[in-house]
């Protein structure tokens, strides 16, 4: 049992008249992956983003509880990691820079340690004072991994974590994602079976999009 | 709170210095401004009402150009969402406040140099009200521009969204200003201008207070 939770209840999602799923209830309790599958446009990322609280249901509510209490919307992005393609990190700064400017607007700790740990895990040690605009794609994938971890989340989403990726980097990847998920909750929406089998725990979201 | 927006603020600070979004485009408004206002006026002698009045519009105009690159480069970026996972509704706005405020007081203490200098009916005999006219003037300029920014970045014809939409907005601004502006320019006392600085003043309140409470419905999607 971890000491973090998070409920949906009664999701529904639509943009005007489309109807993206519909009366979506879950609950995640326990430390360990959980997956969202989904055909393209089935509403994976607008799940997600929902669940990061970085956009709102049509109707319904997702409640994240730590110790009890349920947590404050704006407090919310302390608690949370998270990783997609279309999360985009400030290429005008290195990575180094980026970490140490998101820490301070965070309010957390700048952990030097954590952050070496993670930088050479993700292979990006040597080029952490390079600028981001000089990176390749699957460089800057491994950057957002490294952004969604610097404070220790006790929740990590992840989208489509592998895009962009190569052997090495998903290796990489699929580890930190293990370790990750012993002490907190992962929540992977993707389409790729081998990110889909780490999950213990399914969500389809075919399955929400005409349920009565 | 105060310590997270200032961060914001140091990393917007850090990104102008390296990108100049705001920056080139303010320096290039003003200078371009007042030049077609010098070479309009040729020889010409305006009187000190169309010169305060001229003084607004060229910091109208020029926050036009500049402020609402706060949220618009942001969005157009893709690096709205790394803000929403970085920080509060409220260390959001406060960062961008914080930048906005700091370019609209360099941008017009600029402005209001060169009009001391080039034009002749700008002079300020009243300088403390005149100061306290244009901070006033200043932060209600600032907070407005950030919050409307902060609306029109979600939309589609950004550039001619923002004057239009701040237009309305400002106007009870501006033409206070003005009018301020030329107390101080005819040597007024504050008690003759007590009831412009009480509309600045309620002005300033209303907006930043209005600005907050909206800032978490214009921000989360």
């Amino acid at each position: 049992m971890s000491n973090y939770s998070l409920q949906a209840i009664n999701l529904n999602k639509t943009f005007g008249r489309r109807l993206i799923f519909k009366d979506l209830n879950f609950k995640i309790e326990e430390n360990g992956i959980t997956g969202i599958s989904g055909a393209n446009g089935s509403g994976k990322s607008t799940l997600v983003k929902i669940l990061a609280g970085v956009n709102s249901p049509t109707s319904g509510k997702v409640i994240h509880i730590e110790n009890g209490k349920e947590i404050l919307p704006e407090k919310l992005h302390n608690y949370i990691g998270f990783v997609s393609p279309y999360l985009v990190l400030y290429e005008e700064f290195s990575a180094w820079e980026n970490l140490t400017h998101f820490a301070k607007i965070r309010g957390v700790k700048f952990n030097n340690e954590k952050i070496e740990y993670l930088l050479n895990q993700f292979l990006l040690f040597d080029r952490r004072n390079d600028y981001v605009k000089t990176y390749s794609s699957g460089m800057k994938q491994r950057l957002k991994f490294i952004f969604a971890l610097m404070h220790s989340p006790k929740l990590i989403i992840l989208d489509e974590p592998t895009s962009n990726l190569d052997a090495e980097g998903k290796d990489s990847v699929y580890k930190i994602i293990d370790e990750e998920s012993k002490s907190g909750i992962v929540i992977i929406a993707s389409n790729e079976k081998s990110d889909l089998a780490l999950c213990s725990k399914e969500i389809k979201l075919e399955e929400f999009k005409n349920h009565k | 709170m105060s310590s997270k927006a200032y961060a914001l603020y140091k990393k917007d600070l850090n990104s102008e210095l390296r990108t100049r979004y705001a920056v080139n485009s303010l320096v290039m408004f003003i200078i371009v401004a007042i030049s077609v206002i010098l070479f309009s006026i040729g020889n010409e002698k305006i009187t000190q009402s169309l010169t305060s009045g001229l003084f607004w519009v060229v910091i109208f105009f020029s926050a036009m150009s500049g402020l609402s690159r706060a949220f618009v480069a942001e969005e157009e970026r893709g690096t709205s969402l790394t803000l929403h996972l970085i920080a509060s509704p409220s260390t959001v706005f406060s960062g961008k406040l914080i930048f906005n405020l700091i370019l609209v007081f360099c941008m017009n203490t600029i402005v209001a140099v060169l009009f001391s200098i080039l034009f002749e009916a700008f002079i300020i005999r009243n300088f403390a009200l005149f100061a306290v006219a244009f901070v006033f003037g200043n932060i209600g300029l600032a907070v407005a521009s950030t919050i409307i920014a902060a609306i029109i970045s979600k939309a589609g014809a950004k550039g001619t969204l923002y004057p239009v939409l701040s237009f309305p907005i400002l106007l009870p601004l501006i033409l206070t200003c003005v009018q301020l502006t030329l107390l101080s320019n005819q040597g007024a006392d504050f008690e003759a201008a007590k009831f412009e600085l009480a509309i600045v003043f309620c002005y300033d309140v209303i907006m930043l207070t209005g600005s907050y409470m909206l800032f978490d419905f214009v921000w989360k999607d």
